[in-house]
């Protein structure tokens, strides 16, 4: 019996298994996930939680509902891989063997990496959106806030779904519309880039976006630390920044069982082949969403299109064939922009973001890099897809490769 | 891509001026570059540099500002003083590497 072990029974580790276990014979190979966290959450739904659009239940249901017949998932946290001998220890002195392992322990916010930012205002008046408690908390503290200066800040990229902190600004801007107390809040958006986003096209569009909100951008910024006291982000070169209410991206690591292995970057990111998701170390050993060292998004929509890839690669490669697809960095993102609309991007390793209509050339439904209301109900709409046929492993109608049709070519 | 003389030779870069071709860069042509940006290069500049150059042999892509405070051991209060304003994208000038990708 051969033996797959999957850490992380997040978005990629539970498509992973439920990709694979119909492709792989009960009779020769086991799968077992390992995990902590017996709920698994809709994380794109976190950003609706601060405004009241959705209800924290909204985002939360049982891991195991969306595990296959014939998989086991282990509860347990993981002390170290030791790749040298094909084993992961947890923490309760447990070992599993395996001949094969996949790395899916995602991304994890750190407020501990910046000095000051899980200080004395940690969710009193500084705030995180990425995790539940810090999404609900928010969601209080905005209920009952009668405005001033609200800060919307990025430690350091990357980041999980890049664009969620420019959508949690156009959504607070709608929303203090909403309340009718727009003019007694200023909004600042700090990044570490040089623009709103990180490829040009989309960067430009997202900043006039920002523009036409009255929403100052203050770029470059490379955060040093959180005066708690005096309320203000400090960066690096002695820029102070001022707040009432910040709400921050903090730093995005993987996870510290990697590198307790030896197996991950500065950040705790895996390096892996950018095509394969194979390490670039071990032969038996793959990485793949948020925990590898990819340079495209950190995004559910990105596992989704490299587990298509991977699955067939895996296949190929357990029978010492080589591994003939590729993955081309393919990510795309609904963008919500507030009062009912969003915009969605498409793009790649190497195309970045561009206008056209997405999937259908010249049909859509949904237009690229442009604000409408058939794409904020396409985001709505994606929490159903992504608990009925996402996670499931259902094939979607999408193509794991990005296709140029539909899209305009523009001038760098 | 376009061909530049620095330092008295001649070296491919991109549109921003950012060299495209690892081999032909020296120690002349990254006292040019940076002089270009109003740096003067002291050692702890080329202790960044080297490092940077070292790492991207090794990493095939320039270190992020982390990985220099990091693995190279020089912190990231410094690089701002040594390269002010956008460090990553100056040491990276200097050093003759691609432009650090601003991430996705």
């Amino acid at each position: 019996m051969k033996r797959l072990l999957v850490l992380g029974a997040g978005t990629a580790g539970t498509m992973i298994a439920n990709k694979l276990r119909p492709s792989l014979s009960s009779d020769e190979w086991s799968i077992t996930l390992v995990d902590q966290e017996r709920e698994h959450h809709y994380q794109p739904g976190y950003l609706f939680i601060p405004f009241g659009t959705y209800q924290p239940e909204e985002v939360i249901k049982p891991k195991d509902r969306f595990i296959p017949k014939g998989v086991s998932l282990t509860m347990g946290e993981i002390d170290r891989v030791e790749p040298e001998s094909n084993r992961v220890l947890l923490t309760d002195g447990s070992v599993l063997t395996y001949d094969y392992l996949v790395i899916a322990t995602g991304t994890t916010p750190r407020p501990d990496q910046t000095p000051g930012m899980d200080g004395e205002e940690w969710r009193r008046s500084v705030f995180d959106f990425y995790t539940y408690d810090g999404a609900t908390a928010l969601a209080e503290k905005l209920s009952g806030w009668d405005g001033g200066q609200l800060v919307v800040h990025i430690t350091e990229m990357p980041i999980k779904c890049p664009v969620a902190p420019l959508e949690f600004t156009f959504l607070a801007d709608s929303f203090f519309k909403s309340k009718g107390m727009r003019d007694r809040v200023e909004i600042t958006y700090v990044t570490p880039l040089d623009g709103a986003f990180t490829k040009p096209v989309a960067s430009k569009r997202l900043g006039g976006m920002l523009e036409e909100r009255k929403i100052a951008i203050e770029t470059d910024f490379y955060i040093e630390s959180v005066d708690n006291e005096s309320k203000k982000i400090v960066s690096y070169d002695e820029r102070e920044i001022p707040f009432d209410l910040l709400v921050t991206v903090p730093l995005n690591m993987g996870a510290d069982c990697i590198a307790r292995s030896g197996l991950g970057d500065e950040l705790n990111f895996v390096p892996v082949d950018k095509a394969t998701f194979l390490s670039t170390e071990w032969d038996n050993i793959f990485a793949i969403g948020d925990a590898a060292d990819l340079p495209t998004s950190k995004a559910g929509s990105v596992a989704h299109f490299a587990v298509d890839i991977f699955t067939e690669n895996f296949l190929q490669h357990i029978k010492g064939q080589p591994m003939t697809h590729g993955f081309d960095g393919h990510a795309n993102c609904f963008v919500e922009s507030g009062d009912g609309k969003a915009l969605l991007i498409d793009f790649n390793y190497d195309t970045q973001p561009l206008p056209g209509k997405y999937p259908l050339p010249g049909i859509g439904p949904f237009s690229l890099l442009e604000e409408t209301e058939v794409n904020h109900f396409g985001k709505l709409m994606f929490k159903w897809v992504y608990w009925n046929a996402l996670l499931p492993g259902r094939d979607l109608p999408l193509p794991a490769l990005m296709s140029m049709a539909g899209k305009e070519e523009m001038p760098e | 891509m376009s061909l530049a003389t620095i330092a008295g030779r001649d070296v491919h870069v991109d549109e921003e001026g950012f060299m495209t071709e690892y081999d032909e860069w020296s120690e002349e042509v990254a006292g040019q570059l940076a002089s270009n940006i109003a740096i003067e290069l002291t050692d702890r500049h080329m202790e960044v540099i080297d490092f940077l150059r070292e790492d991207y042999k090794a990493q095939g892509e320039t270190a992020t500002l982390r990985r220099v405070t990091t693995v190279g051991g020089i912190p990231t209060k410094e690089l701002f003083q040594l390269f002010p304003k956008k460090p990553a994208k100056k040491m990276a000038y200097i050093a003759g590497l691609p432009k650090p990708k601003g991430c996705v």
